[in-house]
C-alpha cells in the first residue's frame, strides 16, 4: 500500500478508494469544522459512496462517518492511495 | 454540560435529570436551553444542556450560544461529554474548554460502542495525565452513570477559590493532548461498524435507497396521522361532552355574552391546544426513533441532490413531508436543523404543505361543486399547487435565508433507540408546546369569537358582525378572486383552524348538512370554489401554526413574514386563477 504522488481532491475519489489528506483549502469556518470532524492533514479518508444525481459524498475518517457536499470535498486536497485495501 | 453533537449529551442529561427538566429562556440567547435542578451532596445545582458544538471559537449559531452562555453565567463545573469511540478527534474541544480555567469533569460516553469497535481506554491514566476526573459510561444503557454523581460532588465540594484557578487541570496544547490519547487509548487499525456498513449497503443503495426512503416516510406518516386521528377525535368528543354535560349547565346562570366568551372563546381555545397533543406526542415518538436510529442523516444523504437546488436539505424535506399531516409538529421538528438560515427557510415552506385539516375543507367544497369523476383530479391538483408554492417560496427566499453552516454532517452508526429516551422527548416537546402556545392560541380564538359575535345583537357569524363588516371592507380586494363577503367570514374563521371552516359555514349561512351544500352550490360556481380553495390552501394555515412559528423562530419579523408572504401569494394565485378562468369560460 504505497501512496503515489497522485494528488487530487477528495471529490474525485472513487467509492472504495482511500486517500491521505494533504491540505485543506478552506476558509476558517469550514477549516475548523473539517478538523473538528477528524479531517486533519495526514489522516486517511475512505470514500464509501456517492449519492446519485451529483449528491453528497459518504466518507469515513478514523471511526467517524461523514457526508459532505461536493463543493466542500473540493477543498480537501488528498494523495490518492492507489493500492486497493483488502478490507473493501 | 458541553460537548460535540452526536455524543449522547442529551441522553446523559435525561439520565441525570429524568422528566424534571424544563425548557427555558436565557438572556441574550436565540435558542431555548433545557435545564434542571439537581441535588449533588449538600448542594443544589442547576444543570444546563448546552447545544452540541464542534469548536469553542466557531462561527455557527450554536457555538455563539455556548460562548455567550459561558461568558454570562457563573459556571461551577463543566461536564464535558465526548464520544469515547471518537476521542481522538474530540479531545481538541476539551483542550479549548480546559484553557478557560473551569473546573472540569470529563465524561467519555458510548463506551458500549467503543468496546464493540475494540477501542480500549485507560481512564485512570487519562485522568492523571489531564489532571481532571474522567468517567467512562454509557448514558443510553445507564452503565457507569452512578459513578458520575460522587465525582461531581468531589469537584463541586472543593473551595471556590481553589476551583476558580482550575486546580489540578493542566493546560495542554494540541500535541500534548494527542500524546495523552496515544498513550491511554488504543484503537484497532480497522475500526468500523460492520453492521452499519451492511445496513447502509441496502438503505443507501443507488437504486433501492430512494424507494425505501419513501416507504419509510409513508409508514411514518401513516403511524403519526392515521393513528393520531382517532385519538384526536376521541379527545374532541371528550371536550364536547365536558362542555355540554358539565360546563353549559354550570354556566347557565351567567349572562349570555360572558357564557359565550367562556365557552366559545376560552374553552374552545384550550381544546384547540389539547387537540394537538396526541399528534405531537406521536410525531416525536416516530421522529425520535428515526433520529436516534441514525436514519435522519441517511434521509439527508439521499435527498440532498434535489433539495440543495432549493436551498434546503434532506432533513428539511422530511419535515415538509410531515407537514402534509400537520404543520405544527413539523415546524417543531425543524429544531434538528442547526443552521438558522436553513431552519427559517424550512419553516417558511412547511405551512404551504396541504395538511389534513385543509383537506377537510377541500373535500367539502369538491363534493359540493364537482362531479365524482372530477373530484380526485381536483384534489390532486391542489396537492400539486401545494408543492409548487413550496418550491417557489424556497427558490425566492433561498438567497435571504442562506445556509451558513458548512454542509458536513456526521453519519452516526445505526443504533437501537431506547424507549425511555423517546418517551422523555415526546413529554418535553408537548410541555414545550403547551407552555408556549396556549396563551397565544386562546387569545386568538377569543379574538375571532369577538369578531364574529359582536356588535351586540348581531347574528353570530352573520354579515352584520365585525367580521362581516371586515368582509365587506375587504370586498374590493377579494371580489376579484371571486370570494364573496360570506366566504370572507369563513376565511376569518379559518385563521383559527381549518377544522372549523365547515362548521362556520353552517353558522354563516344558517343551515346545515345537505341544505348547506346545495345553497353553496347555488350561490357560487366551481371557479369561485376553486379560487376559494386555492386561497385556503396557501394563506395562513392556522393560529397554532403561527404560534409555533413565533415560539420556534423567536423572531417577530420572521413570524410577520410567515403570515404576510403566504397571504400575498394566496391572493396572487387566486387572482390569476379566477381572472384567467373567467376569461376562458366567457
Amino acid at each position: 500500500m504505497t501512496p503515489t504522488a497522485n494528488i487530487s481532491t477528495l471529490n474525485r475519489l472513487d467509492p472504495g478508494d482511500c486517500g491521505t489528506i494533504l491540505a485543506l483549502d478552506a476558509g476558517e469556518e469550514l477549516y475548523q469544522r473539517l478538523v473538528a470532524l477528524g479531517l486533519r492533514i495526514g489522516n486517511s479518508v475512505r470514500m464509501l459512496r456517492r449519492a446519485r444525481f451529483g449528491g453528497p459524498l459518504h466518507i469515513r475518517v478514523g471511526t467517524t462517518e461523514l457526508m459532505l457536499r461536493v463543493r466542500e470535498a473540493r477543498c480537501i486536497r488528498i494523495a490518492h492511495d492507489t493500492a486497493t485495501d483488502p478490507s473493501v | 454540560m458541553i460537548g460535540m453533537p452526536n455524543t449522547g449529551k442529551s441522553t446523559l442529561f435525561n439520565r441525570l435529570t429524568g422528566a424534571h427538566a424544563k425548557v427555558g429562556n436565557w438572556p441574550g440567547l436565540t435558542v431555548d436551553l433545557l435545564s434542571a435542578r439537581l441535588i449533588i451532596g449538600d448542594q443544589v445545582i442547576q444543570l444546563v444542556d448546552l447545544p452540541g458544538i464542534y469548536d469553542l471559537n466557531g462561527y455557527s449559531e450554536d457555538e455563539k450560544v455556548v460562548t455567550t452562555f459561558l461568558a454570562q453565567n457563573h459556571i461551577d463545573l463543566a461536564l464535558v461529554v465526548l464520544n469515547a469511540s471518537q476521542i481522538d478527534r474530540q479531545l481538541a474541544l476539551l483542550g479549548q474548554i480546559m484553557r478557560l480555567g473551569l473546573p472540569i469533569v470529563l465524561v467519555l460516553n458510548m463506551v458500549d460502542e467503543a468496546a464493540a469497535l475494540g477501542i480500549t481506554i485507560d481512564a485512570g491514566g487519562l485522568s492523571a495525565k489531564l489532571g481532571i476526573p474522567v468517567c467512562l459510561l454509557s448514558a443510553k444503557y445507564g452503565q457507569g452513570v452512578e459513578q458520575l454523581q460522587p465525582v461531581m460532588r468531589g469537584v463541586l465540594g472543593k473551595k471556590p477559590t481553589a476551583r476558580a484557578t482550575g486546580v489540578g487541570a493542566v493546560s495542554l496544547d494540541e500535541r500534548q493532548l494527542e500524546a495523552c490519547v496515544k498513550s491511554c487509548v488504543s484503537v484497532p487499525a480497522q475500526a468500523s461498524h460492520a453492521l452499519t456498513e451492511k445496513i447502509d449497503r441496502i438503505l443507501l443503495h443507488p437504486w433501492l435507497g430512494l424507494p425505501i426512503f419513501f416507504g419509510v416516510m409513508f409508514l411514518l406518516f401513516e403511524v403519526v396521522f392515521v393513528l393520531g386521528k382517532p385519538i384526536q377525535d376521541a379527545m374532541a368528543w371528550g371536550f364536547t361532552a365536558v362542555r355540554s354535560e358539565a360546563l353549559e349547565p354550570a354556566l347557565a346562570g351567567l349572562p349570555i355574552v360572558l357564557k359565550g366568551l367562556m365557552l366559545d372563546g376560552v374553552y374552545n381555545g384550550l381544546s384547540t391546544v389539547a387537540s394537538f397533543v396526541p399528534i405531537i406526542v406521536l410525531f416525536f415518538l416516530c421522529m425520535g426513533i428515526v433520529e436516534d436510529a441514525g436514519y435522519l442523516s441517511r434521509a439527508a444523504f439521499l435527498m440532498d441532490a434535489l433539495m440543495a437546488r432549493f436551498g434546503l436539505d434532506g432533513r428539511s424535506f422530511v419535515m415538509v413531508l410531515m407537514g402534509f399531516g400537520c404543520n405544527v409538529p413539523a415546524l417543531m421538528g425543524t429544531r434538528v436543523i442547526r443552521s438558522r438560515g436553513l431552519r427559517l427557510l424550512t419553516m417558511l415552506v412547511i405551512p404551504l404543505s396541504l395538511c389534513s385539516a385543509r383537506m377537510q375543507v377541500f373535500v367539502f367544497f369538491i363534493a359540493a361543486l364537482f362531479s365524482a369523476e372530477a373530484a380526485p383530479l381536483v384534489l390532486f391538483s391542489l396537492y400539486v399547487m401545494s408543492i409548487l408554492t413550496a418550491m417557489l417560496t424556497s427558490l425566492l427566499f433561498k438567497r435571504r435565508y442562506i445556509n451558513t453552516d458548512p454542509f458536513v454532517l456526521e453519519m452516526p452508526p445505526y443504533r437501537f433507540p431506547t424507549l425511555r429516551q423517546i418517551i422523555l422527548r415526546g413529554w418535553h416537546e408537548v410541555g414545550h408546546f403547551m407552555r408556549r402556545a396556549t396563551r397565544f392560541i386562546v387569545a386568538g380564538v377569543v379574538l375571532v369569537w369577538l369578531l364574529t359575535n359582536f356588535p351586540q345583537g348581531a347574528t353570530p357569524g352573520g354579515v352584520d358582525t365585525w367580521a362581516g363588516q371586515i368582509g365587506a371592507l375587504l370586498n374590493p380586494v377579494l371580489s376579484p378572486l371571486g370570494i364573496d363577503p360570506k366566504l370572507t367570514i369563513a376565511l376569518i374563521f379559518g385563521f383559527v383552524a381549518k377544522e372549523i371552516v365547515i362548521g362556520s359555514l353552517a353558522v354563516i349561512y344558517n343551515m346545515e348538512g345537505s341544505a348547506l351544500v346545495s345553497t353553496i352550490a347555488h350561490q357560487i360556481d366551481w371557479i369561485q370554489a376553486y379560487s376559494f380553495m386555492l386561497f385556503t390552501l396557501i394563506y395562513t394555515p392556522c393560529l397554532s401554526t403561527i404560534a409555533t412559528i413565533r415560539t420556534e423562530s423567536k423572531s417577530k419579523a420572521f413570524s410577520a413574514l410567515a403570515i404576510v408572504w403566504p397571504l400575498g401569494l394566496a391572493w396572487i394565485v387566486s387572482f390569476l386563477f379566477y381572472q384567467i378562468a373567467r376569461h376562458l369560460a366567457a
